[in-house]
């Protein structure tokens, strides 16, 4: 039997299912058990790294229920295919992460942890492969219900209330405003599927496009556009490896992804400029942005502070996909795979010190670069990548936001962008400049932290670096979704 | 006004009776006169089918050529004939049916009324056995049959075993 | 299908809707003579098989012959009784047949637990009587014989009801409270049939149905009306008249509230319809009016209110029952819509409701079995203690909640969709908001089960037990055609089209 495409679309859910199958069964056996994560998670990123080199075919399953004129569908297309490959290429190093991070801290519940997470990255893949709303809106939900055994994970007070606040928040605004759009674009469009030029452009007036359109961005609950972000910063009570790749790069991204997506394939650039919504969206997200930012520089605790960087970084997304423009929206996409590598070095560095020292204030880590030169190196490479420095992955996409913002004369938005940059570098720096250059804290530190801790920052960080000169093929792959002419 | 009242007074007589239970079915704490009330209302009931199968002038449903052999017939003759002016008032509208079934001469009263409640009393008796039954054991269970106090005894013992 | 109802010897099949309502009520008898449960379960389930599969084959003509009608003892209407059977009460007939019997499965290791020993015949007799009651409200074509087959099933259900109190004692007033609103519900409706009668000298439905048109201006035909809609409504649990239902619910025995919850409401919900489309006609100007203003505000005010009084429930049991008046709001939201899309919508709720709750009360009657519990709290856990049934109690749980994958998100997809048609947009707020309460209110039941630590026994482990698989194979088939008919729906979709088809058809030949 060959591997064909359409295998491969099915191949992607069930291997991470299997695995965590496996972790499941295998939960006496420590090591067998990572053995099955790390083995299903090796097996995903090369189904996917075979999913992305036949994106052009466009495979597609879809499975009519009965005669009800829904169906479930996976349909590969180049946004989807980029996005499971971050997720599935992060969770290897990510699984990585997680392992020596849970034995170097003693973790209880490990199966139980291990298991929800690959049933958490079967969902994130459920999302990037969907080929209509409906199926995208069931592993939405899967993936928020997935995670929040994950973020309840030490079981005392304030990670239940931090999960409830997870789960209410998300499962609030995916049922009472997200599934009402859906219902609306089915009773409009007749169908859900994503279609290429919008499947609501010429069906829907702009008038009903606005209404639609807000309820798709706040409804996106995990895309944590301002205000229904709280349940981000609350879901930092869950252990590091789950902050960092379901809060940097799964579950927030496959909010945003959702959101591009939706814009792109549901709407159309065109609509989605005629709708006068578009606009005051635009700039609920530059205010998100900018708000967020400020947010962060208050705060203390560094998971936090990198909680609402998330929360700022998310938004750049959203403007992207408001503005609409294609140089924006390809710098949303670009933003979404950028973003995954800088941010998720930068949690696991939070984790590795953590690890370390037990620290969690950013006001006790000075001087601890000088003991944790790999980690606080990793952890400044990632912070250039957020700020958008050269030559660091993390620039392209704000170029072609504000390019894009710019070609729609939207200039006041290029303001906000800049004024993000500006704050990015005054929280985002003082950390690893301080871990260098203040003197070293008297007590020292038994041992710089585990290497299974250590080196996957230091490998995502090398990987946001070489993205930085990858940007042509990255935008010859997207460039036909957005019409943009290169 | 008064005239219309009369000629429908068999009606009058049957929302008297319905309220009077349904009121006492609402107003009393005592579990038994409650069902005293149920009974009442349904009894009611009972009544408004049987006075409107009254036929003015109707004999009872027998065939003629019957009616001798059964002894009984004169006395219920008569007995309907007593009841007959009650009853006048709702003859008109189920005579129209009741012309679809009679195929004889004479003009009988309509006999369905009474076997359709025939059926009710017995639902009527076998929900009052079954409901004297349950205030029976409520009695044995809480000694007592009134409403509040069996709704404080509830609370008492909920609020005990919440402490406990 | 249609293999086993050509095996029928041809004087059942013939006569196959009186059987069906006289093996039961005639079992009834011989069960209430047998020594032991045991024995009384016995009768009782060979009862109930045997009419399931009369039911499948009155169902199976159903669906060749479109319309089957039965004169009771050979006199014809409008002088005899009639029985009638088409796509709307076949529907009926498959829901009451297919639980009854899974019910009846479940129930032994239940009955055991719950009902003294000396009694368990008698119980399962008063089972079988309402059994019959409940099939004979859905075939019946005659008004009068409908009462009596409504007073029959509720006079047993106060008894099964008041039965509960082996266990809590409340039962007992539950049931004499029950006793007394059922039984002014069912006067109600009898007053409106004596209108009716009275309008039009009939009592067969048929005849009532071709008589009325010539009447809607007569008062008395309107006040008939609204006799039978406050009555029915009764019996059915339409909020405001749901007062009765939690605590019954709550108190009865176990296996009385899933086979209650799945059938009982359900039988009044067909009756409302029936009265709504095939007596009285929906053009009628009164009967128009009453969608909107008594069916689909009270049925979306219903559906609010009494889940969020469900969120505020420590009872387990009686969380489901509020659960159960805010289901029924949306099938009168059906009703409402007045529309054949919101009739099939209405019945496909009806339908799947009964899947889920009933998968739902199982389960914790599951849970009383092994550990007697009642409270929410006492649930803390139960996911590592009776992994199988809380897994079932899960399915059921989403299915309520109306998640894709569950067969509930068809029935507020449907009505979502028949209210879209109207314009209703507000409906589906409406059914959106309710759904969300149900959330938290099945959330909070999942968050105990799966997140809360089990209590430990003396040795400090956790306590393992399996309900018994009698009670786990009726409760996994339920919870597995909870996730089965959502990816195969048009089953159920076809059947509940047809009876909306068959309501607005009429009744008239």
């Amino acid at each position: 039997m060959s591997w064909t495409p359409e295998i491969a679309l099915i191949a992607a859910l069930v291997i991470p299912l299997t695995g965590g199958l496996f972790v499941g069964l295998l939960g006496k056996y420590p090591n067998l058990r990572e053995g099955a994560t790390l083995t299903a998670a090796v097996l995903l990123a090369v189904n996917v790294a075979y999913l992305v080199s036949v994106t052009g075919e466009r495979p597609e399953l879809i499975y009519e229920i009965g005669s009800t004129g829904l169906s479930f569908g996976l349909k590969l297309e180049p946004l989807g295919a980029l996005f499971a490959a971050v997720a599935s290429g992060l969770w290897i190093v990510n699984s990585i992460y997680s392992i020596g991070y849970m034995r170097g801290n003693k973790e209880t519940h490990q199966t139980r942890f291990f298991f929800f997470f690959t049933i958490a990255i079967a969902g994130a893949m459920g999302v990037a492969l969907a080929s209509n709303l409906l199926t995208m809106f069931l592993f939405y939900e899967a993936l928020t219900l997935s995670t929040y055994p994950l973020v309840a994970h030490k079981g005392d007070a304030k990670a239940r209330r931090g999960a409830a606040i997870y789960l209410s928040i998300l499962l609030g605004t995916s049922i009472g405003l997200f599934l009402p759009a859906i219902i609306a674009t089915q009773f409009i469009a007749g169908s859900t599927d994503f279609t290429v030029g919008g499947l609501l452009n010429g069906q829907a007036s702009p008038l009903v496009a606005s209404v639609l359109l807000v309820l798709f961005a706040f409804g996106i609950g995990k895309a944590a556009l301002m205000p229904v972000h709280p349940w981000l910063p609350n879901a930092m009570v869950a252990p590091t490896p789950v902050s960092a790749l379901l809060h940097a790069v799964a579950v927030v991204k496959a909010g945003v992804f959702s959101i591009l997506k939706v814009s792109t394939y549901i709407f159309g650039p065109e609509l989605i400029q005629a709708a006068p919504a578009s606009n005051w969206l635009a700039w609920i997200a530059a205010i998100s942005i900018v708000l967020a930012s400020i947010i962060a520089m208050s705060s203390n605790n560094l998971k936090r502070r990198l909680a609402f960087s998330t929360v700022s970084q998310l938004s750049y997304v959203t403007l992207g996909a408001m503005i609409a423009a294609p140089l924006a929206l390809l710098g949303a996409a670009l933003q979404i795979v950028m973003h995954a590598w800088g941010k998720i070095t930068l949690f696991m560095c939070a984790g590795a010190i953590y690890t370390a020292s037990k620290k969690t204030e950013i006001s006790d880590m000075r001087g601890l670069g000088r003991l944790m030169p790999w980690t606080f190196g990793a952890f400044a490479v990632g912070a250039f990548a957020i700020i958008g420095l050269p030559p660091f992955g993390g620039m392209w996409p704000k170029l072609f936001l504000m390019m894009g913002a710019a070609s729609t004369g939207q200039l006041a938005l290029i303001g906000a962008l800049i004024l993000s940059s500006i704050l990015n570098v005054a929280y985002l720096l003082p950390i690893p400049g301080r871990g260098f250059f203040d003197p070293a804290p008297k007590e020292g530190l038994k041992q710089p932290g585990p290497l299974l801790v250590v080196l996957p920052p230091v490998i995502t960080a090398a990987g946001v670096t070489i993205l930085f000169f990858l940007i042509g093929p990255l935008t010859e792959f997207l460039a036909p979704v957005f019409g943009v002419e290169l | 006004m008064i005239e219309l009242l009369a000629e429908r007074f068999n009606y009058i007589i049957v929302i008297i009776l319905m309220m009077t239970g349904l009121y006492a079915v609402v107003a009393t704490g005592n579990l038994v006169k409650r069902l005293v009330g149920l009974s009442l209302f349904q009894t009611s009931v009972f009544l408004l089918y049987i006075t409107i199968g009254k036929v003015s002038g109707g004999q009872p449903p027998i065939l003629p050529e019957y009616s001798e052999s059964y002894g009984g017939s004169n006395a219920g003759e008569t007995a309907m004939a007593a009841a007959s002016p009650a009853a006048e008032a709702a003859e008109g509208a189920v005579s129209q049916g009741e012309a679809l079934q009679n195929t004889a001469e004479a003009i009988y009263s309509n006999p369905l009324p009474h076997v359709l409640i025939l059926t009710a009393i017995v639902v009527g008796v076998a929900t009052l056995a079954v409901g004297l039954a349950l205030v029976v054991r409520i009695r044995e269970t809480y000694g007592t049959i009134e409403d509040e106090a069996l709704n404080q005894a509830d609370y008492a013992a909920e609020n005990a075993r919440r402490s406990a | 299908m249609e293999f086993l109802a050509s095996l029928m010897p041809l004087p059942l099949a013939v006569h196959a809707p009186a059987i069906i309502v006289v093996t039961p009520l005639l079992m009834a008898a011989i069960a209430a003579l047998m020594p032991n449960g045991r024995l009384g379960w016995v009768v009782t389930l060979v009862s109930t098989v045997f009419t399931g599969l009369l039911a499948l084959s009155l169902i199976v003509d159903v669906q060749s012959a479109g319309v089957i009608f039965y004169a009771m003892g050979g006199w014809a209407p409008p002088a005899g009784i009639e029985f009638r059977i088409d796509a709307l009460n076949a529907v009926l007939l498959l829901v009451i047949a297919a639980l009854g019997l899974l019910s009846v499965i479940y129930a032994l290791p239940s009955v055991a637990d719950e009902i003294a020993e000396g009694r368990q015949a008698l119980f399962y007799s008063a089972f079988l009587v309402c059994f019959a009651g409940l099939v004979g409200v859905a075939i019946t074509g005659d008004a009068f014989n409908m009462f009596v087959f409504l007073e029959i099933s509720s006079i047993s259900t106060y008894v099964m009801v008041g039965m509960g109190a082996d266990k809590d004692r409340r039962a007992l007033t539950a049931a004499y409270n029950y006793l007394v609103l059922g039984t002014i519900g069912a006067t109600f409706f009898v007053i409106g049939v004596g209108f009716l009668y009275m309008a039009t000298g009939t009592l067969n439905m048929a005849g009532m149905a071709s008589r009325l048109p010539d009447l809607s201006d007569s008062r008395v035909v309107q006040a008939a009306f609204a006799f039978i809609i406050v009555g029915l409504g009764l019996k059915a649990a339409m909020f405001p008249l749901h007062l009765w239902l939690p605590n019954a619910y709550a108190y009865a025995p176990n296996f009385v509230t899933s086979f209650l919850a799945t059938t009982a409401t359900k039988v009044a919900f067909y009756t409302l319809v029936r009265f709504l489309f095939d007596v009285f006609w929906p053009e009628a100007p009164f009967v128009a009016i009453s969608f909107f203003w008594v069916f689909a505000i009270l049925g979306i005010i219903g559906m609010v209110v009494a889940s969020v009084q469900a969120v505020f429930q420590d009872d387990a049991r009686r969380l489901l029952a509020f659960s159960s008046v805010a289901q029924v709001g949306y099938m009168m939201l059906g009703l409402g819509i007045g529309t054949a899309a919101g009739v099939s919508a209405g019945m496909l709720h009806l339908v799947n409701h009964a899947m889920m709750k009933g998968a739902l009360f199982m389960a914790l009657g599951a849970f009383a079995v092994r550990f007697g519990i009642r409270r929410i709290s006492d649930l803390n856990g139960f996911g590592q203690t009776m992994p199988l049934t809380s897994a079932a109690f899960t399915i059921a749980g989403l299915s309520l909640i109306g998640v894709p994958m569950t067969v509930g998100f068809w029935s507020k997809w449907y009505l979502g969709v028949a209210a879209l048609e109207n314009g209703w947009w507000w409906a589906v707020a409406a059914l959106i908001l309710s759904s969300l309460i149900a959330l938290a209110y099945i959330g909070r039941m999942l968050a105990a089960i799966w997140m809360a630590e089990p209590p430990h026994d003396k040795t400090g482990g956790i306590a393992h037990a399996r309900a018994p698989w009698l009670m786990l194979g009726p409760l996994w088939v339920l919870a597995i055609a909870n996730i089965w008919f959502f990816f195969q729906p048009d089953f159920l979709i076809s059947l509940t089209n047809a009876a909306a088809e068959a309501a607005f058809s009429g009744v008239t030949r």
